[in-house]
């Protein structure tokens, strides 16, 4: 049983923030915090991904005459990419919440969904 | 150098980087950057012919990227399945295009109408990367791209509801994408290869380990989420309702079909179909859920007043149908399948076109705008009335070939129980376009509504090609059919 909690305590911790993640991601009405909830979630798959590339004894992935055994590099390179995506969808998300809030002027859901959404866009 | 043999990645290439190019050139003067966008989705139209062709004569491609051997380079793979959905993804890409100028002048600022067009290639780059990759972490990238580019697309709307419809977007297409993510974590840690047809080798002997069966629930669930599989719909009907014309008619056309491509690709190719139907239930959860989607999403569209929006809940009523025949899995369904993602495209695409077509002239979306239209504008009205009839499942149209497919399949399946869905599905399809239908061609239009004013040329010639291509395909069902038999003998039979 220990080692079932002990030995992948790597798994328990990703799950753990992953379900904090989902959980602000569904049950938050405020967007911005959403939108945290949703890089928490995302943060704790690349983790999970980090945790996977460790090899026991193993050192950076680096050529070293000393180093007998590397780390694998590959998620590592996956998750720079993933990474670079969730800067993105951060990005577009946090200027979606500027133009909701210019338009409605507020950033809670209910508040949002009760003023309906027919007018036009006032910049324009 | 044959450039012939870069197809492949070209495909790819020349609407990424147009879509760079496009904010320099179109700067002053948004006119040469919808020359290029039409240049750049024809020319991926007939490399994609080409590859098919290719595909015909000599059998499957493999490309390499950077000529690093699969699988430890990103390898692009052709095959029957994907050179089909290329088609159709380059072709409706191109159509739109065409149509896009008019449209977009109408309903988008000056300002931004650059902008459109480069995110409109990034989009289109994305689509076709995730049917052209053939390794599976390259595709959660692509869907990525297109994503991000899809909820950008759908802001632009007017309305400012159009906002709030693509936050949703956004977060719900981040979850599934992260589940997807995860899913490719997992089959990763437990094979140690990303490569499509290295983890079908791989991945077998593994069948019974729990990570690789939580693996495909992730990207069951990811991947129905981006293909507005019933329950998992809820971002489609304010998306399609809100974004501009144009927008609506891509997204519909192709970028739930590139969903349901990859699903496919997943459970087929990735999978071994003995994995979804022995080791997992996986089938029969989808066919429970597809034939909810079919029923659910005609009756919501049966209550709608908003034409885009009926249109967006048709839209998860057919989604059902392709997932349906996949789940199937026997060849004949799988067929109706693979025919049904050309199929709707074509007739979803006339469709919002039409209508874009009537928003462009009247600024109308409600059903009852419609009324009398038949004397006002003839030929968007016949080109929407052969989608409607299209859909509805007449015979010789487009859906009256699909559909039967799946029937058939169905009944090689002994499902029976599938037919009466279908037929209610089809009756309720047809409750809902004839009254729009009737309202067109017999009901009396207010004063102005006598006079003919149709659309111009550049709304009118795009519409009407999906319309009679609609005719065409409902006709001539053995070209595409015996493409998609192919692949769908390809999808179940292994390479």
């Amino acid at each position: 049983m220990l080692e079932f909690i002990a030995g992948k305590y790597n798994y328990w911790i990703h799950v753990t923030l992953m379900m904090i993640g989902f959980y602000a991601i569904i049950a938050k009405g405020n967007l911005i915090k959403k939108v945290i909830g949703m890089n928490i979630f995302q943060t704790a798959v690349f983790l999970f991904y980090i945790s996977i590339s460790k090899v026991k004894g193993g050192t950076a992935p680096i050529v070293w005459d000393e180093a007998v055994l590397y780390n694998n590099p590959l998620p590592h390179v996956l998750i720079l990419t993933a990474i670079v995506v969730s800067v993105s969808t951060t990005a577009v998300a946090l200027a979606l919440i500027i133009r909701i809030y210019r338009e409605y002027g507020t950033i809670e859901e209910d508040e949002i969904l009760a003023m309906g959404g027919e007018r036009i866009n006032a910049q324009r | 150098m044959n450039i012939a043999e870069h197809f492949p990645v070209l495909v790819i290439v020349i609407p990424l980087l147009s879509a760079v190019i496009i904010p320099v050139v179109g700067r002053n003067n948004t006119l040469y950057s919808w020359y290029i966008t039409v240049a750049v989705t024809l020319s991926c139209f007939l490399i994609s012919l080409s590859l098919l062709n290719t595909v015909m004569s000599k059998g499957k491609i493999s490309y390499w990227l950077g000529g690093w051997e699969p699988p430890w380079g990103i390898e692009y793979v052709v095959d029957y399945l994907n050179a089909f959905v290329l088609i159709v993804v380059a072709f409706i890409a191109f159509i739109v295009s065409l149509y896009a100028k008019k449209s977009v002048e109408k309903e988008i600022d000056e300002n931004k109408i650059t902008p459109f067009y480069s995110i409109y290639l990034l989009f289109v780059a994305g689509l076709m990367g995730i049917v052209i990759t053939g390794d599976i972490f390259n595709l959660y990238v692509f869907l990525e791209i297109a994503s991000l580019a899809g909820y950008a697309l759908i802001a632009v709307g007017r309305k400012r509801a159009a906002l709030m419809a693509s936050y949703n977007y956004l977060i719900l297409g981040t979850i599934a994408a992260t589940f997807i993510l995860l899913g490719i974590g997992y089959l990763y840690m437990v094979t140690g290869t990303l490569n499509m047809a290295d983890l079908r080798d791989r991945l077998p002997m593994l069948y019974e380990s729990r990570v690789v069966r939580t693996a495909f629930a992730f990207f069951t669930v990811g991947l129905s989420l981006k293909l507005a599989l019933f329950p998992l719909h809820a971002w489609l009907p304010n998306a399609y309702t809100y974004a501009p014309s144009v927008v609506s008619a891509i997204m519909a056309a192709t970028a739930t079909k590139v969903g349901a491509y990859a699903l496919l690709r997943v459970m087929f190719t990735v999978f071994k179909p003995e994995f979804d139907l022995q080791v997992v239930p996986v089938t029969k959860i989808l066919i429970v859920l597809a034939l909810i989607a079919i029923i659910a999403g005609s009756v919501l569209a049966v209550a709608q007043t908003n034409l885009k929006r009926m249109l967006a809940y048709s839209s998860v009523g057919q989604i059902g149908y392709i997932v349906l025949g996949a789940a199937l899995a026997n060849q004949v369904a799988m067929t109706g399948s693979l025919l049904h993602i050309l199929n709707h495209s074509l007739m979803k695409g006339a469709l919002f076109l039409a209508v874009g077509a009537v928003v462009y002239k009247l600024g109308i979306e409600e059903i009852s705008g419609l009324k009398g239209m038949g004397k006002k504008m003839p030929f968007t009205m016949a080109a929407f009335t052969v989608g409607g009839i299209s859909m509805i499942g007449v015979p010789l149209t487009v859906g009256f070939v699909s559909k039967w497919y799946i029937v058939l399949g169905a009944l090689a399946s002994d499902m029976w129980f599938i037919v009466p869905v279908i037929l209610l599905s089809s009756l309720l399809t047809a409750v809902y376009f004839w009254r729009i239908i009737e309202g067109i061609y017999f009901a009396v239009p207010d004063g102005a509504g006598q006079i003919r004013d149709d659309a111009p040329l550049g709304l009118l010639v795009p519409t009407m090609v999906l319309a009679g291509l609609c005719i065409f395909f409902g006709v001539a069902a053995v070209i595409p059919a015996s493409i998609a038999g192919k692949a769908a003998n390809m999808l179940l039979g292994g390479v």
